[in-house]
């Protein structure tokens, strides 16, 4: 557990970045700090590690007071991944990840075998071992610097915008891995972005800072996003946030209708006149798209990949509301495609009948 | 006039002392003398100055200074010295003219290795270095285990250039009586014995380039071909396509 | 030597009055000394530009013609001048020797200096440029060498600054500059120490080193006005 406890940094030129801060984060939980540019993010989480000395107040890690430590004892407790990764080019990526426990003076042979380990479960080949960080892309690179904070596994990481210099797909998947990771590792962890949408995709709990370092909101994601506390919360966390609230939502078991299907390589069926779109699937019954059966066929005697519409996502049964509903919207035929774990078709369900459980649920919260 | 030169150079008889004249190897080590000693204390001087510089961000203007040296005509300053210093050495040794030597060609060496090791530090990339004292490690750490190796192409290349104007200017410490190369070149001229004058130039030519190749092989072999970019073909930097692949493959492993 | 200490003080702080006692002697030395500084520069560049180009244009040619720059420039001052006459058939102590040797010099250093400031001009500048429709020369003279001003500039402070220390080295062989106010102070040095021409010939030289390379400096600002545009 991480303490702010009335923590104020003036800066010597007079700029209050962080104004008598309050905020705990929990153990095992990823707390997240946001808020918009110069607001004191990167301030008060650098200050946890005392890169930088609060002016006054306390951070108190568990039950100690973070100022009675000396400081490289309480950074070589601390795991911290910065920006730019910031790997040391003259180390090998093996090295660079066994730095810290080569600091704590581990045994050589040891701390490299741990740094492989590492390596593979931030998702690097184990060859990437003896590379230098120059060789490797920036996405690779800041895998490397989360396994470097991890190498001495210290119970508490700090993370400054990891991900942001890296394009959105590569900044996706390094997301869903470190929340792979935090599942199995289940550290503290304090992290700094500047996009709400990270926040909200990473955070147990997220600390919305306003400038001058103010602590503006803190909640959990679903909170954030249905009750924002002040017109400047709302307006930082942004305007489809009641559609992306959803994405906290299960939507329970959706009962769905059965949908006819006709399986790709099949005979075209000739019209059916009820309804002009059929769903498509393959030999396991995964949905693969929507044949419009008013189209003109001539040439075509099979249902064949180019004569289907794909753009339609689907929902999974017992996933979120905001997927069933988005389900609903971008199919062609109005009626969102359900299926199961193992992606095989389950039915169909409307938008119509998404909102009225969305409604249900609405009602059940507020008596 | 070359072949006069080939003929001089190839005289086995130039090469070793003889009752009258002193030779080729002598003369080498006298060179290699004057040259280690001053490249010695200038690293003494430079190197832990420019670290501390580089790393504190304090005492900048010491580099300012030192560079400011570099207008200094070093045959003016050595004629000055000698002026002032080799009357208090009477007698037979070489002192007198030594120690003079030594001051100038320190000065000589010290600018070139001061600032190349400051600028190196200094230049280290800001995240590295809070990286470095963020996992924990103490000033002396940050500076011995990152800041120096990541530095060291520089600090060599200030070194070289030190060194080879040390060879250079050890050359011009045979205008006062003393021994080195530059005694040919000074003693041919004085004789108008032209071979013997071309002949030491040339072998002052070649002992700044085997030295400055010399110095090259240690440094590739000290310095981190993770700075040096000195990949085997195979592992090359991934251009931007090929890190795309990896890093899918990386999200799927 | 013509000239005799006739001054009657020997001391360091004299140096002037040595100066005013011997004017036309020092200035005759101070003139060909700065044009011993100058001209070797000068006709350097006018040599590296070319080749400093070509380096940049045409990538394999860059290893070579650095490495044989590189090499040129590890051999030392005097061993060049000693070396030069013989190399080119001139006569030894041909008064050419020094300023060849010292073009060479200055070549050595700016071609990688030249080909290093061309590198420093952005990519997407000299893309920007092309499509504009510049043709190669034009948009080298008019684009990329302006842009590389500044780091050649750095190089040509350099290359001043030494010259001038260097030329000092060719006066103890012989030739007319200010480095005969040293060979004149060290004989008249015997059997008492005679300081004001060693004093005044450091002190020339260092005059004449910070004025060439605050003329260097000028030079630069005049040739970027952009740069002084930057807010600061
Ligand atoms: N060393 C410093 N001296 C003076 N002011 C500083 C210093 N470092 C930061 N500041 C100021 O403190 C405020 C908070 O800075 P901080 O770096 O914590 O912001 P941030 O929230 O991390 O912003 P960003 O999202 O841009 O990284 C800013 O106004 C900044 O200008
Ligand atoms: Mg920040």
């Amino acid at each position: 557990m991480i303490r702010f406890d009335a923590v104020t940094k003036r800066y010597p030129d007079g700029t209050v970045a962080v104004d008598s801060l309050e905020l705990t984060a929990a153990s095992g939980q990823i707390t997240v700090l946001v808020g918009p540019s110069g607001c004191g993010k990167t301030t008060s989480l650098r200050m946890i590690n005392r890169m930088i000395e609060p002016t006054s107040g306390t951070i108190w890690l568990d039950d100690t007071d973070t100022a009675s430590m000396a400081t490289h004892e309480l950074r070589r407790q601390i795991g911290y991944v910065i920006q730019h990764a910031g790997l040391f080019p003259h180390r090998t990526i093996v090295d660079n990840i066994a730095t810290v426990p080569f600091l704590l003076g581990t045994d050589k042979k040891e701390a490299r075998k741990t740094a492989l380990e590492l390596l593979e479960r931030v998702g690097l080949p184990p060859h990437f071992a003896k590379r230098y960080p120059a060789q490797l892309s920036g996405g690779q690179q800041q895998r490397v610097g989360v396994a470097r904070a991890l190498a001495a596994d210290p119970p508490v990481m700090l993370m400054d915008e990891p991900f942001s210099a890296v394009d959105p797909v590569v900044r996706e998947q390094l997301q869903d891995e470190f929340l792979r990771l935090q599942q199995e590792l289940g550290k503290t962890i304090v992290f700094v972005t500047h996009d709400i949408d990270e926040a909200i995709k990473l955070g147990d709990q997220v600390a919305v800072l306003r400038v001058g370092g103010h602590l503006a909101q803190l909640a959990s994601p679903v909170e954030l996003l249905s009750r924002p506390i002040d017109a400047f919360v709302a307006g930082f966390v942004g305007r489809d946030r009641g559609y992306r609230a959803l994405g906290f939502t299960t939507a329970g078991t959706l009962s769905t209708r059965g949908e006819p299907t006709v399986t790709l390589g099949a005979a075209i069926p000739k019209g059916t006149d009820t309804d002009t779109w059929l769903l498509v699937v393959d030999a396991q019954q995964a949905p693969q798209g929507w044949l419009d059966l008013g189209a003109d066929f001539t040439g075509h005697e099979t249902v064949s990949d180019e004569l289907l519409y794909r753009g339609g996502t689907l929902a999974t049964q017992g996933g979120t509301l905001r997927a069933a509903l988005d389900a609903c919207l971008s199919s062609p035929s109005g009626r969102g495609v359900v299926v199961d774990d193992g992606g095989a078709l389950i039915g169909s369900v409307t938008a119509r009948e998404v909102l009225e459980l969305i409604e249900a649920r609405e009602t059940e919260r507020q008596p | 006039m070359i072949a006069d030169v080939v003929t001089w150079l190839t005289d086995s008889s130039h090469w070793t002392d003889t009752k009258f004249d002193t030779g080729i190897w002598t003369q080498l080590l006298a060179h290699l003398k004057f040259v280690g000693i001053a490249l010695a204390i200038a690293l003494l001087i430079a190197l832990p100055l420019g670290l501390f510089i580089g790393h504190t961000r304090r005492w900048g203007w010491l580099v300012a200074g030192a560079n400011a040296l570099r207008a200094l005509p070093t045959v003016g300053v050595l004629v000055l010295l000698t002026v002032i210093i080799s009357p208090h050495f009477q007698g037979r040794t070489d002192t007198g003219f030594l120690i003079p030597t030594e001051i100038v060609l320190v000065l000589l060496a010290v600018p070139p290795i001061l600032s190349n090791t400051y600028a190196g530090v200094q230049n280290v990339e800001p995240g590295i270095r809070d990286a470095a004292f963020g996992m924990g490690m103490t000033g002396p750490q940050v500076l011995l285990r990152v800041e120096f190796p990541i530095s060291l192409p520089l600090i060599f290349s200030g070194v070289r250039s030190a060194t080879l104007q040390l060879i250079a200017t050890a050359t011009v410490a045979s205008y006062l009586p003393l021994g080195g190369l530059g005694r040919f070149i000074y003693d041919g001229l004085a004789q108008q014995d032209y071979p013997q004058m071309i002949g030491g130039g040339v072998l002052v030519a070649a002992l700044a380039l085997l030295t400055d190749l010399v110095l090259a092989t240690i440094q590739r072999y000290v310095v981190s071909r993770g700075i040096t970019r000195r990949f085997s073909s195979k592992q090359a930097v991934p251009d931007s396509r090929i890190a795309a692949v990896h890093e899918t493959d990386g999200a799927h492993a | 030597m013509t000239v005799l200490a006739d001054s009657t003080s020997s001391s360091p702080l004299h140096f002037a009055q040595y100066f005013l006692d011997h004017s036309s002697e020092d200035l005759r030395l101070l003139w060909s000394h700065t044009w011993l500084s100058v001209v070797p520069v000068v006709i350097g560049l006018l040599i590296a530009l070319p080749l400093g180009w070509t380096a940049r244009r045409y990538r394999w040619t860059y290893p070579p013609i650095i490495s044989i720059t590189g090499l040129l420039y590890t051999i030392p001052s005097i061993a060049l001048f000693v070396m030069v006459p013989p190399l080119l058939g001139l006569d030894t102590l041909d008064p050419l020797q020094v300023p060849i040797a010292l073009t060479v010099y200055s070549v050595a250093l700016l071609v990688r200096v030249v080909a290093d400031g061309l590198a420093s001009v952005p990519e997407d500048t000299v893309q920007a440029a092309t499509a504009l429709g510049f043709r190669p020369v034009e948009r080298f003279f008019k684009v990329e060498l302006p842009i590389a001003v500044p780091v050649i500039a750095a190089g040509l402070r350099v290359a001043v600054v030494s010259n001038v220390s260097i030329v000092a080295v060719a006066g103890t062989i012989g030739l007319s500059n200010l480095g005969q106010l040293f060979t004149q102070g060290f004989q008249l040095s015997t059997p008492d120490a005679y300081y004001p021409p060693i004093v005044l010939g450091i002190v020339l030289c260092v005059l004449l080193a910070v004025v060439l390379d605050l003329a260097v400096v000028g030079l630069n600002r005049l040739l970027t006005p952009w740069r002084r545009a930057v807010p600061s």
